[in-house]
């Protein structure tokens, strides 16, 4: 069983969700993010957010997989000031909605005076919600960003255990770890993490508080990420207690905190969800007898290794 | 004649264990004169945390009672959390029209309070101001959202006129969702849906698809018709089959 604990799938198509249950996802995160171009309304944000904690939800669970969010405002669109006020008006009413796991993505894009404002503001959020956190460290100057979204989150009174430093890589992972935090690892063509070099950090580091996702999105990016991770890392000789660690059990614990996501929401469905939001492996529908088929029973297939 | 709110307040009290005094506090609170929107997105939100989702599971007897108190309310497939936030939101003093509440609430609902909001139809206040909103819900994609308006909800059978019952209807075929849970349809069958459902029936007959036998019920009042014995004419010589109700 595999969680994929940043996944953009409002930006990815049913095939996508195929690949996934078929590789062994059991569930996945949807972080709150950019899509691609600045929105212009509130409204368009608010809508949004109604997709990733509504629509998105129980598409994903037609293809058996567990859907979770996390809800905010990210780094770009804390520039549009007029936005970014709007959203904070709403993101209160986001917080609660079944399965939001996190406040995220949130943290530096350009490392501006508007970011850190709403930065600080969605930490607050977070700390009186008792929600973890999710932070997106910069592309550019990551190592200065990150250092100094973990400062701020220390200001505001949060505990490096209830937060997830995201988009982690060689440099960065160190310091992370050191300081007790979550460290996310994306793994995306190009400009975050790749296989190989991931595998080669698990033998560095092992397995304690690291977390493998894919991070895909509307870029190249790959939505078996964490399954192709998995078996390169197996293959590789890195222990199957921290290949489950890192894919699937650590997400499992940093966002479970939220009490929102729950390891029995897949393995034992409810009667109720089995009725309505999830069709998942087990399920009696139209007065059928159940199948029940082993999760991940068909991962392993054919996958490749880029 | 019992107030459904009172049916639902006393099965949710029943259940709510510890939390009792959480839920009195908090229907108090929406219930005063300076109740506050925040206040119901709050309570609206903690319901299920606070008193979890297991089903409401009741008796034959709750059920009669609740028949009882509106004609037509069949609550026994409500979760204790659907059914607190549909008692909060019968609770709740706001001001502004009841239709604007629920438009906002719906707006902003993931699918489990959306499944609730429109559970909720056969209680709520001025029910014809909630026209377009319940068109909202059966064009959601979300199938558990249309059905918790096409099912065991006497809401349709008592306001729908008849083009938006036969869409629904049709719509129920298209998605999988059952006939039989629908709340008057026997009661509400009618000409021109006898004509769409033999239309539909021809469509997947030429698709190699089968045709729902539940469909066949709601045809055979009319089966008389000129049209629609037309096509039954037509389709039994081209050997199809369908149920012996439609001879």
């Amino acid at each position: 069983m595999l969680i994929d604990p940043h996944a953009h799938m409002i930006s990815r198509t049913t095939d996508d969700y195929q690949a996934m249950a078929a590789a062994g996802v059991v569930a996945l995160i949807e972080p709150a993010f950019w899509v691609g171009q600045p929105r212009t309304f509130v409204g368009t944000y608010v809508d949004y957010l109604s997709t990733i904690v509504g629509w998105e939800r129980f598409r994903a669970g037609q293809f058996g997989i567990r859907h979770y969010c996390t809800i905010g405002l990210n780094s770009k669109e804390a520039n549009n000031e007029e936005l970014a006020e709007g959203v904070m008006e709403w993101l209160p009413r986001f917080a609660l909605k079944e399965g939001v796991v996190a406040i995220g993505e949130i943290g530096y894009d350009e490392q501006t005076e508007l970011e850190d404002k709403y930065f600080r503001l969605q930490l607050s959020l977070a700390k009186e919600l008792d929600l973890p956190v999710m932070v997106h460290t910069p592309h550019r100057d990551k190592k200065q960003g990150t250092t100094r979204s973990m400062d701020v989150c220390e200001e505001m009174g949060l505990d490096p255990s209830m937060v997830i430093i995201d988009h982690n890589n060689e440099e960065t992972v160190g310091e992370v770890l050191q300081r007790g935090y979550w460290a996310g690892f994306s793994i995306y063509p190009s400009t975050k993490m790749g296989n190989a070099r991931m595998v080669e950090l698990l033998k560095q580091y092992g397995s304690e508080r690291i977390i493998v996702d894919s991070a895909c999105d509307w870029g190249i990016s790959d939505c078996l990420g964490v399954a192709k991770t998995a078996q390169l890392a197996l293959q590789s000789g890195v222990p199957e207690s921290t290949v489950r660690a890192v894919c699937y059990g650590n997400a499992l614990a940093a966002y479970g905190q939220s009490g929102q996501m729950k390891e029995s929401d897949w393995l034992e469905p409810p009667a109720i969800d089995q009725r309505t939001l999830y069709e998942g492996n087990s399920i009696l529908r139209g007065g059928r007898e159940p199948v029940i088929e082993e999760p991940g029973a068909q991962r392993r297939a054919g996958l490749t290794i880029e | 004649m019992t107030d459904p709110k009172d049916l639902l307040y006393g099965w949710i009290r029943e259940r709510a264990g510890d939390e009792r005094p959480w839920l009195d506090a908090q229907l108090a609170q929406l219930a005063a004169p300076d109740a506050t929107e925040r206040d119901l997105h709050m309570y609206l939100g903690f319901a299920p945390r606070r008193l979890g989702k297991a089903d409401l599971a009741l008796t034959p007897d709750d059920l009669a009672q609740a028949d009882a108190a509106r004609s037509g309310w069949d609550p026994s497939g409500w979760s204790i959390d659907g059914a607190a936030r549909i008692l909060g939101l019968l609770t709740y003093s706001g001001t502004r029209p009841f239709a604007e509440t629920f438009k906002d609430l719906r707006r902003t609902s993931d699918a489990a309070e959306m499944i609730a909001l429109y559970r909720g139809l056969p209680l709520y206040p001025a029910p014809e101001s909630l026209h377009f909103e319940v068109g909202e819900g059966l064009r959601s994609n979300l199938k558990p959202v249309f059905e918790a308006i096409a099912h065991n909800n006497p809401y349709p059978r008592d306001h729908f006129d008849e083009h938006r019952w036969n869409h629904m209807v049709l719509k129920a075929l298209f998605i999988g969702a059952e006939l039989g849970p629908i709340t008057g349809l026997a009661a509400r069958a009618n000409p021109e849906l006898a004509r769409i459902l033999v239309q539909y029936a021809r469509e997947r007959w030429a698709a190699g698809r089968p045709v729902m036998p539940e469909l066949w019920p709601l045809v055979a009042p009319f089966a008389e018709t000129p049209e629609i014995r037309a096509e039954l004419d037509r389709a039994r010589a081209e050997g199809r089959t369908f149920e012996d109700l439609v001879s």
